[in-house]
């Protein structure tokens, strides 16, 4: 078995297809795609392949050392950021291709008029701690 | 109350819930509520016979859950049954449970985490944690597993090679938590061994006994790779070792080759010598051509090459790499460390950082960037 990340940008990612913003869908297409992904998730658990879902604020700043004795810089959030998380999901496969058909089924989530947004979701594999004992 | 010598009864448990007329399914869920119950209560109630205090309460598990579910009918047919356990052949039907949990239907990781539950007794949170998951997400998997194999007969002729590439996976894969994976792998191995005579189940005993002997020379103590040339053997598990090379012994005068047998010499090999200088090279060159004539993959061609650069030299090695693929796993880590004996260092340092990036562990990771940056250190 392996670990994999699903990972769902605001920013950053290739645009889908059905690429409308959320707030021009209609309530009910919102709930539908909520649906879909929790009906997703709970396949996932059935199937007992889910390890963990989250959600990410869009809101967040960067923060850094700010040498001996003084408190820590923060800065941000920058608007100009290309690159930013919307959330994530972690599985438990069987397979790397299992994996990449998982991320397609994610990706038919529905949208604006029903369709599928074709979002593009990065696949990221997890690091094992330690290589296997018999090397 | 140890916990290992409580978890060794659970499979005869379970095959005597079976013999009463318990499908596998909802007797293996019945000692799982048992087993639960005695990790609460027994460390201030002892019992006196603890797998007869198992058994009952197993059982009245098992009927609460029946009568709850079943139909009246059924039920009468349950409380007709004799309790009377009868004559224990605990030893014979619990090496059956192997083959069941390690059926060929199941996926390789059903097959280990229904092992680790219905052979070895662990709790279900004991498994989901050694393999970080969430614990409904582990119990959701055995279940499923325990569907997968509903209606299979115990008695049925099981894959011997399927049982012990579980054992082997589990002792090779598992991540964290408070149980000793590989160390209950060993246990598991030792409990077949003693009950089905074959050469291979000494093989895969004797690999995981030297692999173990090993074990605390292979990381320091800040969690860094040792590997194998630089591992402080006075560290190794003199015991372990004994153990392992007498066990493979008595297989290899059996005449009845196999896979792990000739993983095990391999490592034997490894075992024997007590400085790195002193390994005997081309012998274990000749083991990798008789695994590879038993089966041949491209990672056991990876590892002949490292052999063979040890045996015949580096260009030698060098060579026999441009058979393979470069995607391979360990192909970078290898080609650069046969690029650095070779004395080309640049090209050594880079391959080292570009399978740094391929490492499939941490651990792995960092180790190839140390030898990276050591590299270029050492050219500056």
């Amino acid at each position: 078995m392996a670990k994999y990340l699903l990972l769902k940008h605001y920013r950053g990612a290739p645009a889908g297809v059905n690429d409308v913003p959320m707030d021009r869908w209609t309530p009910a297409e919102v709930d539908a795609h909520m649906q879909y992904m929790n009906d997703f998730a709970d396949r996932l658990r059935d199937s007992g392949e889910f390890v963990d879902a989250q959600a990410l604020s869009p809101e967040g700043m960067f923060v850094q050392y700010g040498g001996e004795g003084k408190p820590p810089v923060t800065d941000g959030p920058f608007a100009e950021t290309k690159d930013l998380i919307a959330g994530w999901m972690i599985i438990d496969v069987e397979s790397h291709q299992r994996a990449i058909d998982l991320a397609g089924e994610l990706s038919a989530a529905p949208g604006k008029d029903g369709n599928p947004i074709h979002e593009w979701l990065e696949l990221r594999p997890f690091l094992g701690e330690q290589p296997p004992a018999t090397e | 109350m140890n916990e290992t010598r409580l978890r060794e009864h659970v499979p005869a448990v379970i095959s005597i819930l079976r013999r009463r007329g318990a499908d596998f399914a909802a007797a293996e869920d019945a000692v799982q509520d048992a087993l639960l119950a005695a990790l609460t209560t027994w460390p201030h109630d002892p019992p006196r016979d603890p797998q007869a205090w198992l058994v009952t309460v197993a059982w009245r598990k098992f009927l609460d859950h029946a009568r709850s579910e079943a139909s009246r009918r059924r039920r009468e047919e349950f409380d007709a049954l004799d309790p009377d356990p009868g004559p224990v052949r605990a030893v014979d039907d619990s090496l059956q449970l192997y083959f069941l949990c390690a059926h060929p239907a199941l996926t390789s990781a059903s097959a280990v985490a229904l092992t680790l539950r219905a052979v070895g007794g662990l709790t279900t949170r004991q498994i989901a944690q050694a393999y970080l998951v969430p614990e409904a997400t582990m119990a959701q998997r055995i279940s499923r597993a325990k569907r997968t194999i509903a209606g299979t007969r115990l008695d049925a002729p099981g894959d011997l090679a399927t049982v012990l590439r579980v054992l082997y996976l589990i002792f090779n894969e598992g991540y964290s938590g408070d149980v000793d994976l590989a160390a209950e792998s060993i246990r598991l191995t030792r409990q077949l061994h003693a009950g089905v005579d074959h050469p291979e189940i000494e093989g895969l005993l004797s690999l995981l006994l030297l692999h173990h002997a090993r074990r605390s020379a292979r990381f320091t103590t800040g969690g860094a790779l040792v590997p194998l040339p630089e591992q402080d053997r006075s560290r190794w598990d003199t015991a372990l070792i004994a153990e392992g090379i007498g066990i493979l012994q008595h297989a290899l005068a059996r005449d009845r080759l196999g896979q792990f047998q000739a993983q095990a010499a391999i490592a034997a090999l490894h075992a024997d010598a007590r400085q790195a200088q002193e390994t005997d090279w081309p012998q274990i060159l000749q083991w990798y051509d008789e695994l590879l004539a038993l089966t041949d993959t491209p990672v056991i061609r990876l590892n002949r090459a490292v052999a063979l650069g040890e045996a015949d030299g580096p260009r030698a090695a060098l060579a026999a790499l441009e058979d393979l693929d470069p995607a391979l796993p360990r192909f970078a880590a290898v080609s650069a460390y046969l690029h650095e004996r070779d004395g080309d260092q640049a090209t050594a340092a880079r391959l080292y950082a570009e399978a740094s990036a391929a490492a499939a562990t941490t651990a792995e990771r960092d180790h190839l960037i140390r030898q990276a940056a050591r590299l270029n250190t050492e050219q500056r």
